[in-house]
């Protein structure tokens, strides 16, 4: 299926969002949220994606 | 100084953006003594790992981690990026910025609001990054926060207290609360300043970060805070509108040679 990563198209095979983020090979330090809302780290292995949905994955940076 | 039940030695919180390099960046935080320092959530590209390595960085200076919200719009986006932060930094301290204009980056007093009321709701220390309105804090502060910060000027414009009066009653209204004076911070002497009216602590980044050698400045930011914050203490002396000679007139030798007292 095709989802929005980060604001870019991006087709995965992966049907939950754990999955997805193994199969894009992420690691470390992330959060996640799906559809605008956040999804705890904990969750992501029950949380299935479908056609379309806006996945973004964060990571710690500088801020002010 | 006490923060939601934490004690620190210092009045500074140091923002952690736009330094030249990472040890700058550490260097700086070790020189300007402070106990807090700010991070943000961006966008991290699969397999890059650029987490992997400014996170153990920070974690490794031993000062406490307030996360930000900073470049939110919306209430909505701003919520959700504090819940991302909670669990990735592992606190529940928000700075919560709702901005409101992308010019002035001025916060959003209603969404600020919005989003306060239902991140102290789910827990939360939120710090909001506020104006010096008076009302807008009453209903931060009903809406469960404990802490406010009011900015000095613009965020990145250095441009020190632009409303001393209004910030000086907002002290006064809120004896009780930590105020933070956040953004606008150019140089030692306005911080200074903000704590001489006293204010609680300062947070800044830029002025730090952009400095010619950002490490002095990060210790000359240090040492303004303290020695602003002992100013307060010790109370300052009232202005006065005439001259009032320091030295005393009295036993002043008259050697005639002329002079109008």
């Amino acid at each position: 299926m095709r989802i929005d990563l980060n604001g870019t198209a991006t087709e995965v095979a992966a049907r939950t969002l754990a999955e997805a983020l193994a199969e894009l090979g992420y690691a470390g330090a992330l959060a996640t949220a799906l559809n605008g809302s956040f999804v705890a780290a904990t969750a992501r292995a029950e949380t299935s994606l479908h056609d379309g949905d806006r996945v973004e994955v964060l990571a710690p940076m500088q801020g002010g | 100084m006490q923060l939601f039940d934490i004690e620190l030695t210092s009045r500074l919180l140091l923002g952690t953006a736009q330094y030249p390099s990472p040890q700058v960046l550490t260097e700086a935080i070790s020189a300007s003594g402070c106990g807090v320092i700010t991070v943000s959530l961006r966008r991290e590209t699969a397999g890059s790992g650029k987490a992997n390595g400014f996170w153990p960085l920070l974690k490794a200076t031993g000062a406490r981690i307030l996360p930000n919200t900073a470049g939110c719009h919306s209430a909505r986006e701003a919520i959700t990026t504090a819940q991302m932060a909670r669990e990735v930094f592992s606190t529940n301290w928000i700075k919560l910025e709702v901005i409101g204009n992308a010019d002035t980056l001025q916060p959003d007093p209603f969404a600020l609001l919005e989003a306060a009321r239902i991140l102290c709701a789910e827990g939360f220390a939120v710090f909001p990054y506020t104006t010096e309105d008076i009302i807008v804090a009453e209903r931060l502060l009903d809406a469960g926060c404990r802490v406010l910060m009011p900015w000095g000027a613009p965020i990145g414009t250095g441009r020190g207290l632009r409303n001393v009066d209004a910030l000086i009653r907002m002290r006064g209204h809120f004896p009780g609360v930590p105020l933070i004076v956040d953004a606008g911070i150019g140089a030692p002497s306005q911080a200074a300043k903000a704590m001489e009216i006293g204010f609680d602590a300062v947070l800044l980044n830029t002025a730090v970060a952009k400095a010619g050698d950002p490490v002095a400045m990060a210790r000359a930011f240090g040492q303004a805070v303290a020695a602003g914050r002992l100013a307060f203490e010790a109370g300052l002396m009232p202005p006065r509108d005439m001259a009032v000679p320091s030295t005393p007139v009295l036993g002043m030798a008259d050697l005639g040679l002329g002079g109008m007292r």
